[in-house]
Protein backbone atom coordinates (compact mmCIF):
# COMPACT_ATOMS: atom_id res chain seq x y z
CA UNK A 1 0.00 0.00 0.00
CA UNK A 2 2.60 2.27 0.71
CA UNK A 3 4.42 2.14 -3.11
CA UNK A 4 1.01 2.42 -4.69
CA UNK A 5 0.25 5.68 -2.22
CA UNK A 6 4.01 7.11 -3.24
CA UNK A 7 2.94 6.18 -6.85
CA UNK A 8 -0.22 7.91 -7.06
CA UNK A 9 1.57 11.06 -4.93
CA UNK A 10 4.03 11.47 -7.14
CA UNK A 11 2.35 11.38 -10.55
CA UNK A 12 -0.16 13.66 -8.29
CA UNK A 13 2.44 16.56 -7.82
CA UNK A 14 3.71 15.93 -11.36
CA UNK A 15 0.47 16.77 -12.37
CA UNK A 16 0.09 19.71 -10.25
CA UNK A 17 3.03 21.00 -10.91
CA UNK A 18 2.24 21.37 -14.54
CA UNK A 19 -0.80 23.38 -13.52
CA UNK A 20 0.94 26.41 -11.09
CA UNK A 21 -1.29 28.74 -12.30
CA UNK A 22 -3.99 26.74 -10.55
CA UNK A 23 -2.07 27.02 -7.38
CA UNK A 24 -1.44 30.50 -6.89
CA UNK A 25 -5.04 30.78 -8.33
CA UNK A 26 -6.09 28.63 -5.47
CA UNK A 27 -4.83 30.96 -2.50
CA UNK A 28 -5.77 34.27 -4.54
CA UNK A 29 -8.91 35.07 -2.28
CA UNK A 30 -7.11 34.82 0.80
CA UNK A 31 -3.98 36.75 -0.70
CA UNK A 32 -6.83 39.70 -2.27
CA UNK A 33 -7.70 39.75 1.76
CA UNK A 34 -4.69 39.99 2.80
CA UNK A 35 -3.91 43.06 0.45
CA UNK A 36 -6.67 44.79 0.33
CA UNK A 37 -8.28 44.06 3.59
CA UNK A 38 -5.44 43.28 5.94
CA UNK A 39 -4.16 47.24 6.18
CA UNK A 40 -7.46 48.22 7.30
CA UNK A 41 -7.60 45.70 9.61
CA UNK A 42 -4.38 45.99 11.20
CA UNK A 43 -5.38 49.84 12.31
CA UNK A 44 -7.94 47.82 15.22
CA UNK A 45 -6.28 44.41 14.77
CA UNK A 46 -2.75 43.00 14.79
CA UNK A 47 -1.76 40.53 11.50
CA UNK A 48 -0.92 38.08 14.04
CA UNK A 49 -5.03 37.86 14.63
CA UNK A 50 -6.01 38.03 11.14
CA UNK A 51 -3.09 35.84 9.28
CA UNK A 52 -4.29 32.72 11.20
CA UNK A 53 -8.26 33.63 9.77
CA UNK A 54 -6.97 33.83 6.26
CA UNK A 55 -4.88 30.15 6.45
CA UNK A 56 -7.91 29.04 7.59
CA UNK A 57 -9.59 30.52 4.52
CA UNK A 58 -6.97 29.15 2.42
CA UNK A 59 -7.54 25.73 4.01
CA UNK A 60 -11.62 25.57 3.40
CA UNK A 61 -11.40 27.21 -0.08
CA UNK A 62 -8.71 24.89 -1.51
CA UNK A 63 -9.66 21.88 0.56
CA UNK A 64 -13.22 21.80 0.04
CA UNK A 65 -13.44 21.33 -3.94
CA UNK A 66 -10.20 18.77 -3.69
CA UNK A 67 -13.14 16.42 -4.71
CA UNK A 68 -13.85 17.59 -8.11
CA UNK A 69 -11.20 16.17 -9.54
CA UNK A 70 -12.37 12.83 -8.63
CA UNK A 71 -15.46 13.92 -10.04
CA UNK A 72 -14.13 14.34 -13.21
CA UNK A 73 -12.18 11.25 -13.27
CA UNK A 74 -14.87 9.24 -12.08
CA UNK A 75 -17.33 11.06 -15.37
CA UNK A 76 -14.61 10.04 -17.62
CA UNK A 77 -14.15 6.25 -15.84
CA UNK A 78 -10.05 7.06 -15.55
CA UNK A 79 -10.91 6.37 -11.65
CA UNK A 80 -12.67 2.82 -12.78
CA UNK A 81 -9.56 2.12 -14.84
CA UNK A 82 -7.47 2.57 -11.28
CA UNK A 83 -9.81 0.63 -9.49
CA UNK A 84 -9.03 -2.63 -11.62
CA UNK A 85 -5.34 -2.10 -11.21
CA UNK A 86 -4.53 -4.37 -7.87
CA UNK A 87 -3.65 -0.89 -5.94
CA UNK A 88 -4.93 -0.74 -2.80
CA UNK A 89 -8.45 1.33 -2.78
CA UNK A 90 -7.02 3.37 0.88
CA UNK A 91 -3.95 4.31 -1.74
CA UNK A 92 -6.30 5.61 -4.04
CA UNK A 93 -6.81 8.13 -1.58
CA UNK A 94 -3.86 8.58 0.35
CA UNK A 95 -1.96 9.02 -2.55
CA UNK A 96 -4.39 12.24 -3.44
CA UNK A 97 -4.55 13.58 -0.01
CA UNK A 98 -1.10 13.75 0.24
CA UNK A 99 -0.75 15.68 -3.00
CA UNK A 100 -3.82 18.14 -1.79
CA UNK A 101 -1.36 18.40 1.53
CA UNK A 102 1.97 19.91 -0.59
CA UNK A 103 -0.78 21.83 -2.74
CA UNK A 104 -1.67 23.43 0.47
CA UNK A 105 1.77 23.78 1.58
CA UNK A 106 3.37 25.92 -1.03
CA UNK A 107 -0.17 27.74 -1.20
CA UNK A 108 0.18 28.68 2.81
CA UNK A 109 4.02 29.78 2.32
CA UNK A 110 3.18 32.06 -0.66
CA UNK A 111 0.16 33.46 1.51
CA UNK A 112 2.75 34.05 4.75
CA UNK A 113 5.86 35.21 2.38
CA UNK A 114 3.09 38.04 1.63
CA UNK A 115 2.17 38.55 5.65
CA UNK A 116 5.48 38.62 6.56
CA UNK A 117 6.17 41.50 3.71
CA UNK A 118 3.22 43.51 5.10
CA UNK A 119 4.28 43.39 8.78
CA UNK A 120 3.53 39.59 10.40
CA UNK A 121 5.84 38.61 13.06
CA UNK A 122 5.53 35.24 14.29
CA UNK A 123 7.71 33.01 16.59
CA UNK A 124 9.52 30.46 14.44
CA UNK A 125 7.59 27.75 16.63
CA UNK A 126 4.52 28.84 16.61
CA UNK A 127 4.73 29.13 12.36
CA UNK A 128 5.47 25.51 12.41
CA UNK A 129 2.75 24.09 14.66
CA UNK A 130 0.53 26.53 13.19
CA UNK A 131 1.20 25.69 9.47
CA UNK A 132 0.97 21.76 10.61
CA UNK A 133 -2.60 22.38 12.53
CA UNK A 134 -3.83 23.67 9.00
CA UNK A 135 -2.61 21.38 7.00
CA UNK A 136 -3.77 18.62 8.77
CA UNK A 137 -6.81 20.08 8.84
CA UNK A 138 -6.71 21.01 5.59
CA UNK A 139 -6.26 17.25 4.29
CA UNK A 140 -8.68 16.28 6.75
CA UNK A 141 -11.25 17.80 4.29
CA UNK A 142 -9.58 17.06 0.75
CA UNK A 143 -10.71 13.25 2.01
CA UNK A 144 -13.94 13.95 3.10
CA UNK A 145 -14.89 16.15 0.12
CA UNK A 146 -13.00 12.72 -1.95
CA UNK A 147 -15.98 10.97 0.01
CA UNK A 148 -18.80 13.72 -1.28
CA UNK A 149 -17.70 13.60 -4.50
CA UNK A 150 -18.56 10.31 -4.86
CA UNK A 151 -22.03 9.66 -2.97
CA UNK A 152 -23.60 13.04 -4.10
CA UNK A 153 -24.79 13.93 -7.49
CA UNK A 154 -21.56 15.57 -8.98
CA UNK A 155 -23.66 18.30 -10.77
CA UNK A 156 -24.46 19.35 -7.20
CA UNK A 157 -21.05 18.79 -5.64
CA UNK A 158 -19.29 22.03 -6.71
CA UNK A 159 -21.97 24.55 -6.08
CA UNK A 160 -22.90 22.87 -2.90
CA UNK A 161 -19.51 22.83 -1.60
CA UNK A 162 -18.19 26.60 -2.36
CA UNK A 163 -21.70 27.64 -0.60
CA UNK A 164 -21.08 25.49 2.19
CA UNK A 165 -17.81 27.12 2.33
CA UNK A 166 -18.80 30.53 3.33
CA UNK A 167 -20.88 30.06 6.59
CA UNK A 168 -17.80 27.71 7.70
CA UNK A 169 -15.26 30.44 7.02
CA UNK A 170 -17.45 33.16 8.74
CA UNK A 171 -18.22 30.88 11.16
CA UNK A 172 -14.54 30.12 12.14
CA UNK A 173 -13.68 33.76 12.75
CA UNK A 174 -11.60 34.11 10.06
CA UNK A 175 -12.09 37.73 9.44
CA UNK A 176 -12.86 38.87 13.19
CA UNK A 177 -12.84 36.85 16.66
CA UNK A 178 -16.05 35.67 17.76
CA UNK A 179 -15.61 36.97 20.70
CA UNK A 180 -16.70 40.26 18.85
CA UNK A 181 -19.80 38.45 17.57
CA UNK A 182 -23.59 38.70 19.38
CA UNK A 183 -23.87 35.56 21.85
CA UNK A 184 -26.30 33.81 19.65
CA UNK A 185 -23.50 33.54 16.65
CA UNK A 186 -21.13 33.31 19.18
CA UNK A 187 -22.80 30.10 20.26
CA UNK A 188 -23.48 28.97 16.80
CA UNK A 189 -19.85 29.13 15.53
CA UNK A 190 -18.96 26.97 18.39
CA UNK A 191 -21.29 24.08 16.85
CA UNK A 192 -17.77 24.40 13.66
CA UNK A 193 -14.27 22.92 14.10
CA UNK A 194 -12.71 25.16 12.31
CA UNK A 195 -13.26 28.13 15.24
CA UNK A 196 -10.85 26.01 17.74
CA UNK A 197 -8.43 25.43 15.07
CA UNK A 198 -8.14 29.46 14.74
CA UNK A 199 -8.13 29.92 17.85
CA UNK A 200 -5.65 27.13 18.66
CA UNK A 201 -3.66 29.00 15.30
CA UNK A 202 -3.90 32.61 17.03
CA UNK A 203 -2.49 31.57 20.29
CA UNK A 204 0.32 29.72 18.29
CA UNK A 205 1.56 32.74 16.66
CA UNK A 206 1.41 35.01 19.94
CA UNK A 207 3.86 32.19 21.50
CA UNK A 208 1.73 30.81 23.58
CA UNK A 209 2.05 27.23 23.37
CA UNK A 210 0.77 25.26 26.36
CA UNK A 211 -2.75 26.61 26.32
CA UNK A 212 -6.22 25.34 26.50
CA UNK A 213 -7.27 26.78 23.50
CA UNK A 214 -4.55 25.05 21.60
CA UNK A 215 -4.82 21.40 23.09
CA UNK A 216 -8.82 22.35 22.04
CA UNK A 217 -7.29 22.97 18.66
CA UNK A 218 -5.18 20.18 18.32
CA UNK A 219 -8.31 17.52 19.55
CA UNK A 220 -10.39 18.86 17.32
CA UNK A 221 -7.78 18.48 14.33
CA UNK A 222 -6.88 15.07 15.46
CA UNK A 223 -10.62 14.47 15.49
CA UNK A 224 -11.53 15.91 12.71
CA UNK A 225 -8.49 13.83 10.92
CA UNK A 226 -9.66 10.68 11.73
CA UNK A 227 -13.39 11.68 11.16
CA UNK A 228 -12.26 12.50 7.29
CA UNK A 229 -10.05 9.82 6.39
CA UNK A 230 -12.16 7.25 8.01
CA UNK A 231 -14.82 8.14 5.72
CA UNK A 232 -12.87 9.04 2.83
CA UNK A 233 -11.49 5.72 3.03
CA UNK A 234 -14.79 3.65 3.27
CA UNK A 235 -16.33 5.75 0.79
CA UNK A 236 -13.10 4.58 -1.85
CA UNK A 237 -13.14 1.20 -0.29
CA UNK A 238 -17.08 0.46 -1.40
CA UNK A 239 -18.05 -1.22 -4.77
CA UNK A 240 -19.15 1.42 -7.64
CA UNK A 241 -17.38 4.45 -5.64
CA UNK B 1 -10.03 -18.66 -17.36
CA UNK B 2 -13.79 -18.16 -16.19
CA UNK B 3 -15.57 -20.43 -14.24
CA UNK B 4 -18.97 -18.77 -12.55
CA UNK B 5 -21.64 -20.58 -10.73
CA UNK B 6 -25.63 -19.51 -9.77
CA UNK B 7 -23.50 -15.91 -9.99
CA UNK B 8 -26.57 -13.58 -8.94
CA UNK B 9 -26.79 -9.35 -8.57
CA UNK B 10 -29.09 -7.79 -6.69
CA UNK B 11 -28.88 -3.88 -6.19
CA UNK B 12 -30.10 -2.15 -3.64
CA UNK B 13 -33.68 -1.41 -4.44
CA UNK B 14 -34.47 -5.26 -5.55
CA UNK B 15 -33.42 -4.91 -8.91
CA UNK B 16 -32.18 -8.22 -10.23
CA UNK B 17 -29.76 -7.27 -12.38
CA UNK B 18 -28.10 -10.66 -12.76
CA UNK B 19 -30.32 -13.79 -11.65
CA UNK B 20 -27.71 -16.71 -11.63
CA UNK B 21 -25.45 -17.07 -14.49
CA UNK B 22 -23.42 -20.01 -15.30
CA UNK B 23 -20.35 -19.34 -17.34
CA UNK B 24 -17.45 -21.10 -18.90
CA UNK B 25 -14.71 -19.88 -20.61
CA UNK B 26 -11.32 -21.33 -21.75
CA UNK B 27 -7.70 -20.23 -21.80
CA UNK B 28 -7.40 -18.86 -25.39
CA UNK B 29 -10.95 -18.65 -26.40
CA UNK B 30 -12.65 -15.02 -27.85
CA UNK B 31 -15.99 -15.10 -26.50
CA UNK B 32 -19.06 -13.03 -27.03
CA UNK B 33 -21.20 -12.19 -24.45
CA UNK B 34 -24.62 -10.41 -26.25
CA UNK B 35 -27.86 -9.01 -24.99
CA UNK B 36 -30.08 -6.33 -25.43
CA UNK B 37 -29.73 -2.73 -22.90
CA UNK B 38 -30.39 -4.02 -19.31
CA UNK B 39 -29.87 -7.65 -20.11
CA UNK B 40 -26.94 -7.61 -17.75
CA UNK B 41 -24.03 -7.82 -19.39
CA UNK B 42 -22.38 -4.98 -18.00
CA UNK B 43 -23.33 -5.93 -14.85
CA UNK B 44 -21.70 -9.06 -14.52
CA UNK B 45 -18.98 -7.73 -16.37
CA UNK B 46 -17.93 -5.45 -13.59
CA UNK B 47 -18.45 -8.64 -11.09
CA UNK B 48 -15.90 -10.70 -13.33
CA UNK B 49 -13.64 -7.86 -12.85
CA UNK B 50 -14.10 -7.02 -9.17
CA UNK B 51 -15.79 -3.63 -9.14
CA UNK B 52 -18.77 -5.08 -7.85
CA UNK B 53 -19.35 -7.62 -5.42
CA UNK B 54 -22.05 -10.53 -6.31
CA UNK B 55 -25.31 -11.06 -4.10
CA UNK B 56 -24.51 -14.93 -4.63
CA UNK B 57 -22.95 -17.14 -6.36
CA UNK B 58 -19.16 -18.19 -6.63
CA UNK B 59 -16.73 -17.15 -9.49
CA UNK B 60 -13.11 -18.16 -10.32
CA UNK B 61 -11.42 -15.87 -12.75
CA UNK B 62 -7.60 -16.20 -14.21
CA UNK B 63 -7.14 -19.06 -11.24
CA UNK B 64 -8.30 -16.89 -8.50
CA UNK B 65 -11.57 -17.16 -6.41
CA UNK B 66 -13.27 -13.15 -7.18
CA UNK B 67 -14.32 -12.97 -3.87
CA UNK B 68 -11.62 -14.54 -1.61
CA UNK B 69 -8.84 -12.65 -3.86
CA UNK B 70 -9.93 -10.18 -5.66
CA UNK B 71 -6.15 -8.56 -6.12
CA UNK B 72 -5.18 -11.78 -7.32
CA UNK B 73 -7.95 -11.58 -10.32
CA UNK B 74 -7.17 -7.74 -10.75
CA UNK B 75 -3.58 -8.55 -11.52
CA UNK B 76 -4.19 -11.11 -13.94
CA UNK B 77 -6.98 -9.33 -15.96
CA UNK B 78 -7.20 -6.18 -18.16
CA UNK B 79 -10.87 -4.18 -18.26
CA UNK B 80 -11.45 -1.91 -20.69
CA UNK B 81 -14.63 -0.22 -20.20
CA UNK B 82 -17.62 1.42 -22.13
CA UNK B 83 -16.59 4.27 -23.39
CA UNK B 84 -12.81 5.99 -23.49
CA UNK B 85 -11.15 6.40 -19.73
CA UNK B 86 -8.98 8.58 -20.88
CA UNK B 87 -8.58 11.88 -18.87
CA UNK B 88 -9.22 14.13 -22.24
CA UNK B 89 -6.37 16.48 -21.06
CA UNK B 90 -3.88 14.17 -19.34
CA UNK B 91 -0.72 13.37 -21.39
CA UNK B 92 -1.13 10.02 -21.71
CA UNK B 93 2.93 9.25 -21.34
CA UNK B 94 2.32 9.96 -17.72
CA UNK B 95 -1.11 8.14 -17.14
CA UNK B 96 0.40 5.08 -19.21
CA UNK B 97 3.49 5.17 -16.51
CA UNK B 98 0.89 5.49 -13.31
CA UNK B 99 -0.96 2.48 -14.29
CA UNK B 100 1.98 0.37 -15.35
CA UNK B 101 3.94 1.07 -12.07
CA UNK B 102 0.63 0.40 -10.01
CA UNK B 103 0.66 -3.05 -11.71
CA UNK B 104 3.84 -3.56 -9.45
CA UNK B 105 6.08 -2.18 -12.52
CA UNK B 106 9.25 -1.57 -12.10
CA UNK B 107 9.98 2.27 -13.64
CA UNK B 108 12.57 0.52 -16.68
CA UNK B 109 10.04 -2.17 -16.79
CA UNK B 110 6.83 0.24 -17.01
CA UNK B 111 9.13 2.02 -20.00
CA UNK B 112 9.90 -1.17 -21.51
CA UNK B 113 5.96 -2.54 -21.67
CA UNK B 114 4.42 0.54 -22.41
CA UNK B 115 6.82 0.90 -25.79
CA UNK B 116 5.86 -2.63 -26.74
CA UNK B 117 2.12 -2.45 -26.11
CA UNK B 118 1.87 1.13 -27.90
CA UNK B 119 4.06 -0.61 -30.61
CA UNK B 120 1.65 -3.26 -31.39
CA UNK B 121 -1.13 -1.25 -31.28
CA UNK B 122 0.42 0.95 -33.88
CA UNK B 123 0.30 4.39 -31.40
CA UNK B 124 4.07 4.61 -30.94
CA UNK B 125 4.65 8.79 -30.58
CA UNK B 126 1.16 9.04 -29.54
CA UNK B 127 1.67 9.04 -26.27
CA UNK B 128 3.28 12.27 -25.85
CA UNK B 129 0.07 13.76 -27.15
CA UNK B 130 -3.34 14.20 -25.15
CA UNK B 131 -6.62 11.89 -25.71
CA UNK B 132 -8.72 15.22 -26.76
CA UNK B 133 -6.97 15.29 -30.03
CA UNK B 134 -6.62 11.84 -30.72
CA UNK B 135 -9.64 10.17 -33.02
CA UNK B 136 -12.02 7.79 -31.63
CA UNK B 137 -9.76 4.90 -32.66
CA UNK B 138 -6.81 5.91 -31.32
CA UNK B 139 -8.31 6.86 -27.87
CA UNK B 140 -10.06 2.94 -27.91
CA UNK B 141 -6.50 1.40 -28.69
CA UNK B 142 -4.65 3.61 -25.70
CA UNK B 143 -7.90 1.85 -23.83
CA UNK B 144 -6.69 -1.09 -24.76
CA UNK B 145 -3.12 -0.35 -24.63
CA UNK B 146 -3.76 1.09 -20.78
CA UNK B 147 -5.29 -2.96 -19.93
CA UNK B 148 -2.96 -4.77 -21.79
CA UNK B 149 0.65 -2.83 -19.71
CA UNK B 150 0.76 -5.60 -16.79
CA UNK B 151 0.81 -8.53 -20.10
CA UNK B 152 -2.85 -10.18 -18.51
CA UNK B 153 -3.80 -13.28 -19.21
CA UNK B 154 -7.36 -12.18 -19.52
CA UNK B 155 -8.56 -9.17 -21.33
CA UNK B 156 -12.79 -8.11 -20.87
CA UNK B 157 -13.94 -5.38 -23.26
CA UNK B 158 -17.30 -3.97 -22.59
CA UNK B 159 -18.33 -3.01 -26.06
CA UNK B 160 -14.63 -1.79 -27.40
CA UNK B 161 -16.14 -0.78 -31.36
CA UNK B 162 -19.20 1.46 -30.08
CA UNK B 163 -18.85 4.75 -32.46
CA UNK B 164 -15.94 3.46 -33.61
CA UNK B 165 -15.91 3.85 -38.19
CA UNK B 166 -15.74 0.90 -40.01
CA UNK B 167 -11.96 1.19 -40.55
CA UNK B 168 -11.20 1.48 -37.06
CA UNK B 169 -13.76 -1.27 -36.12
CA UNK B 170 -11.70 -3.76 -38.50
CA UNK B 171 -8.22 -2.31 -37.38
CA UNK B 172 -9.30 -3.32 -33.66
CA UNK B 173 -10.39 -6.91 -34.80
CA UNK B 174 -7.27 -7.62 -36.26
CA UNK B 175 -5.60 -6.45 -32.69
CA UNK B 176 -7.77 -8.57 -30.60
CA UNK B 177 -6.99 -11.33 -32.93
CA UNK B 178 -3.67 -10.82 -32.77
CA UNK B 179 -3.16 -10.71 -28.81
CA UNK B 180 -5.03 -14.51 -29.30
CA UNK B 181 -2.51 -15.55 -31.57
CA UNK B 182 0.83 -13.65 -30.36
CA UNK B 183 0.25 -13.90 -26.90
CA UNK B 184 -2.41 -16.90 -26.57
CA UNK B 185 -4.57 -14.10 -24.84
CA UNK B 186 -8.14 -14.95 -23.38
CA UNK B 187 -10.84 -12.15 -24.92
CA UNK B 188 -14.41 -11.93 -23.04
CA UNK B 189 -16.07 -9.17 -24.87
CA UNK B 190 -19.42 -7.51 -25.00
CA UNK B 191 -20.57 -5.69 -28.51
CA UNK B 192 -24.26 -4.82 -30.00
CA UNK B 193 -22.58 -5.55 -33.59
CA UNK B 194 -23.31 -9.02 -34.63
CA UNK B 195 -21.15 -9.67 -37.14
CA UNK B 196 -18.62 -8.32 -35.06
CA UNK B 197 -19.72 -11.50 -32.96
CA UNK B 198 -19.88 -13.35 -35.94
CA UNK B 199 -16.25 -12.22 -37.23
CA UNK B 200 -14.57 -12.43 -33.99
CA UNK B 201 -15.63 -14.74 -31.41
CA UNK B 202 -15.11 -18.50 -31.24
CA UNK B 203 -18.39 -18.92 -28.84
CA UNK B 204 -21.41 -17.05 -28.31
CA UNK B 205 -23.22 -16.20 -24.52
CA UNK B 206 -26.37 -14.74 -25.24
CA UNK B 207 -27.89 -12.84 -21.80
CA UNK B 208 -31.15 -11.49 -21.49
CA UNK B 209 -33.12 -10.45 -18.30
CA UNK B 210 -29.88 -11.39 -16.35
CA UNK B 211 -30.17 -15.48 -17.20
CA UNK B 212 -28.16 -16.54 -20.23
CA UNK B 213 -30.92 -17.72 -22.38
CA UNK B 214 -28.21 -19.71 -25.55
CA UNK B 215 -24.89 -20.77 -26.14
CA UNK B 216 -23.00 -21.82 -28.68
CA UNK B 217 -20.03 -21.14 -31.40
CA UNK B 218 -21.44 -19.22 -34.19
CA UNK B 219 -22.05 -21.51 -37.27
CA UNK B 220 -24.59 -23.77 -33.62
CA UNK B 221 -26.30 -20.62 -33.18
CA UNK B 222 -26.66 -19.98 -36.89
CA UNK B 223 -27.87 -23.31 -38.04
CA UNK B 224 -31.06 -23.71 -40.25
CA UNK B 225 -29.07 -20.63 -42.50
CA UNK B 226 -30.60 -18.22 -40.58
CA UNK B 227 -28.61 -14.67 -39.30
CA UNK B 228 -27.33 -13.82 -35.88
CA UNK B 229 -29.43 -11.59 -36.10
CA UNK B 230 -32.38 -13.35 -36.66
CA UNK B 231 -31.21 -15.40 -33.83
CA UNK B 232 -30.87 -12.56 -31.68
CA UNK B 233 -33.99 -11.25 -32.03
CA UNK B 234 -36.18 -14.94 -31.55
CA UNK B 235 -34.13 -15.42 -28.47
CA UNK B 236 -34.22 -11.65 -26.70
CA UNK B 237 -37.23 -10.61 -28.74
CA UNK B 238 -38.13 -7.37 -30.69
CA UNK B 239 -39.37 -5.34 -27.43
CA UNK B 240 -37.53 -1.95 -26.85
CA UNK B 241 -34.86 -2.23 -23.67
CA UNK B 242 -33.98 0.39 -20.91
CA UNK B 243 -30.79 0.04 -19.46
CA UNK B 244 -30.82 -1.26 -15.87
CA UNK B 245 -28.89 -1.61 -12.93
CA UNK B 246 -24.63 -1.12 -13.34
Amino acid sequence: MLRDTWVLFRHGVRVTLQQRVGIVFGAIQPLLFLVLFGPIFTTFGTWETLVPGLMIQLGLLSMALAGLGVVFERRTGALERLRVTPASRLALLLGRVLNNAVTLVVQLMLLLVVAFALGLRVPVGGLVAGIALVVVLGVSLAALSYAIALTMNEQLFAPMMSTAVIPLILLSGSFLPMSMAPRWLDALSRVSPFRYVLEAVRDLFHGRYLTGTVAAGVAVTAVFAVFGLAVGTRVFNRENA
Amino acid sequence: MIATSSLRKTFDGGVEAVKGVDITVEAGEIVGFLGPNGAGKTTTMRMLTTLLTPTSGTAAVAGHDLLADPREVRRRIGYVAQGSALLPSAPLKAELELQAMLYGLGRREAAARIADVLARLELTGLETRIPAVLSGGQRRRFDIAFALLHDPDLIVLDEPTTGLDPQSRANLWDHIRALRAERGMTVFLTTHYLDEADALCDRLLIIDHGRIVAEGTPAELKAGGRTLDDVFLDITGRSLREEVGA
